[in-house]
């Protein structure tokens, strides 16, 4: 028996797989602004804060790093509701992209930190700058140019996950997939373009991240 | 309708679990034979090899695992086989981890340093004998923490075979859900179980880079 | 009054005493080299007047400010007193401009354009003026030096401390270095130096401090250290008695 593969039956629904890439772009988006921004502020506390403050942020970052995205996204759009805090399905799929990438933009960015050379720390002292005035304008820059490929590596593994967000009926590009399965009966036609359309998705976005670090830390091509 | 206590929710989850560790020791498994395969096809010094393990692992790693899922299940239909969830969770998770620890392995052999290879090749020994007995005993040494690391994915990945009715622990969760109402201790049980079998993995793999790397300091 | 006062100062790294009690003044417009062997405490002792490094006894004044552990405090006296290290520690990702004008916009809350009027200023100081828009990746390791000198000098501030300032050039580079502070030493600049140029010392500054094993052993000018040494160790230091 032969089978005739009809990518046409799953093209023609172009409108349906184009919204829902500008969809995963928008949960990926959120999620790499919110996410690295949550990142260098827990990275900061974890490294000079309180000490209660700094186990909370500890307990959140191994709490999110050893379980699966898809419990996190389950708790956040299930679960809740039980403490009274319903929200849209999106709503709930940013705010688990952005918890999930903060735990781990927070470990990555916290290496970036600690690899300052001592000398530049003092530096800043030297000049009078307070301990935030110095993380601010002398560490947090070089520290992230120094994680950027770690980091872009992770934004690029959250834009892959969102594909979960399809469970709770998010409407990106998997549950694109989904949709044009069940109108054409094409399943491996559909989910075949769509793994394509990720692909060049994630490509694009690791060009995108590299010209992006390339523009924020221009001193780096003066090495 | 059937009243489950907290215990019958935990005792049924707990049930589910053994699934999600089997799964994830047989992808594990099965990934590592894979991916040793394709370290080997991405090392050695031959153009068309180093080629399709790149392509191998370009794809892999930039697709979403839920989609490799999805075609590992509706693939075997064209050809009018239906796969069991399990054979298609096995697969996909396969091939996925594959490329996956191929690379992290790849940067393990980078990282000896080149001096090593020549070494070897001054000593008149061949390629395949430099990578067998000079190269890969200096990089697996490198490798064991980040490896032990790479588990905690694998058993996390197991989760989005629930997506294809594959009954592990995420399943269940969703399943009891569904006869509780009660999703936030089922998720909050559920989150709570991945946590007590991944951070003891992340945990060793932290331990094991300390202790690695020590000793590699005191050489 | 004097600029800087040093009294019975007291400094250890757990049980290893590095500074036993070192009095000293220093007077504006005075320029001073702290000489001796290395592991004597010289760095050691600039630090501690700069406040990177906290100290056990005794009491340091600058204007009659201490210098404490006190963060608003040592904020407010590190504007007084510039530090320059032997590594320049220039920000890497700010170019050479933005790194002379970040202390004075953001600690002496300065607008822009007079932080950047100041900052082309000290440049020209330095014989940098053309140099206002490179990175310091982009130059000379002692064009980085004079920049990092600049940057300290954008603060005004009534002294400089410098951590073997040319100990980390290649030894072309080390006399325009050495160039700008002969310059600034002539300009009434009060300059604290931890240095290895004895010649250069023994030329510019006013007193000569020698340090052996965390105390201070001889103080004077140039031409008596050099020419009548009263101890062994200072003697052995400038080579005229073998060790």
């Amino acid at each position: 028996m032969t089978y005739h593969f009809d990518f046409g039956a799953v093209l023609v629904y172009w409108p349906a797989l184009l919204h829902g890439v500008l969809i995963t772009l928008e949960l990926t988006g959120f999620g790499a602004v919110l996410g690295v921004g949550l990142g260098i502020v827990c990275a900061y506390i974890r490294l000079g804060g309180p000490r209660p403050l700094r186990f909370i942020i500890g307990v959140y970052v191994e709490m999110i790093r050893n379980t699966p995205f898809l419990v996190q996204l389950f708790f956040i759009f299930f679960g809740l509701p039980a403490l009274g805090l319903s929200l849209s399905a999106i709503a709930a799929a940013i705010l688990a992209t952005v918890i999930n990438l903060g735990a781990y933009s927070t470990e990555i960015i916290r290496a970036g930190i600690e690899g300052t050379p001592a000398g530049q720390t003092e530096a800043g002292a030297s000049l009078g700058l307070t301990k935030f005035e110095s993380f601010r304008h002398i560490i947090l820059k070089p520290a992230l140019a120094r994680i950027w490929p770690a980091l872009s590596a992770q934004i690029i593994i959250v834009m892959l996950g969102t594909a979960i967000c399809s469970q709770i009926a998010v409407q990106e590009l998997t549950y694109a997939a989904s949709f044009i399965q069940s109108r054409s009966f094409r399943a491996f036609e559909a989910y075949f373009v769509v793994t394509a359309l990720y692909l060049a998705l994630a490509i694009l976005l690791r060009q995108t991240l590299r010209l992006g670090g390339k523009f924020l830390f221009p001193w780096e091509r003066s090495r | 309708m059937m009243a489950f206590s907290t215990w019958d929710i935990i005792r049924n989850l707990l049930l589910a679990t053994r699934w999600t560790i089997a799964l994830s020791l047989a992808a594990f498994i099965g990934g590592g034979l894979l991916g040793f395969l394709i370290l080997v096809l991405r090392i050695i010094p031959s153009r068309a090899a180093g080629l399709a393990a790149r392509a191998y692992i370009e794809i892999f790693q930039g697709t979403p695992l839920l989609m490799q899922l999805f075609l590992a299940f509706f693939a075997p239909a064209l050809f009018g086989m239906n796969v069991p969830a399990w054979v298609a969770a096995f697969c996909a998770l396969t091939a996925w981890s594959a490329a996956f620890l191929a690379e992290i392995w790849r940067g393990c052999v980078q990282a000896v340093p080149l001096g090593q290879w020549e070494a070897g090749a001054s000593l008149g020994l061949s390629y395949a004998a430099q990578l067998r007995h000079i190269v890969l005993p200096q990089a697996l040494r490198l490798a064991i923490a980040p490896t032990v690391g790479f588990m905690v994915q694998v058993v996390k990945g197991t989760a989005l075979t629930s997506i294809i009715g594959f009954v592990e622990l995420s399943k269940a969760g969703s399943i009891i859900t569904n006869a509780t109402f009660a999703p936030f201790t089922v998720y909050g049980c559920v989150a709570l179980i991945y946590f007590a079998l991944c951070w003891p993995i992340s945990f060793g793999s932290r331990w094991l880079e300390g202790k690695l790397n020590v000793a590699h300091h005191a050489h | 009054m004097s600029l800087i006062t040093l009294t019975d100062l007291h400094k250890s790294y757990g049980p290893h005493e590095v500074l036993k009690g070192i009095s000293l003044t220093i007077e504006a417009g005075e320029v001073i080299a702290l000489i001796g062997k290395s592991g004597s405490g010289k760095s050691t002792l600039l630090r501690c007047i700069n406040g990177l490094e906290p100290f056990q006894r005794g009491g340091i004044d600058i204007t009659g400010l201490p210098v404490t552990t006190n963060p608003a405090e040592l904020r407010a006296l590190r504007q007084r007193v510039g530090m320059i290290f032997q590594q320049f520690n220039l920000f890497p990702h700010m170019t050479v401009g933005r790194n002379v004008m970040l202390a004075p916009m953001v600690v002496k809350k300065q607008s822009k354009a007079h932080a950047e009027a100041t900052a082309r200023q000290m440049l020209d100081r330095v014989g940098l003026a053309g140099r206002f828009d490179s990175y310091p990746g982009q130059m000379s390791g002692g064009q980085q030096q004079r920049v990092a000198i600049a940057r300290a000098l954008a603060m005004e501030p009534l002294a400089l401390l410098c951590d073997e300032i040319t100990s980390a050039l290649d030894p072309e580079l080390v006399n325009e270095v050495l160039a700008v502070m002969r310059d600034l030493a002539r300009q009434g600049m009060t300059l604290v130096m931890v240095t290895h140029e004895m010649r250069f010392a023994r030329e510019v500054c006013h007193r000569l401090v020698f340090m052996h094993q965390g105390r201070i052993h001889e103080v004077g000018p140039p031409a008596e250290i050099f020419t009548a040494p009263k101890t062994t160790e200072l003697r052995q230091f400038i080579g005229l008695e073998p060790v």
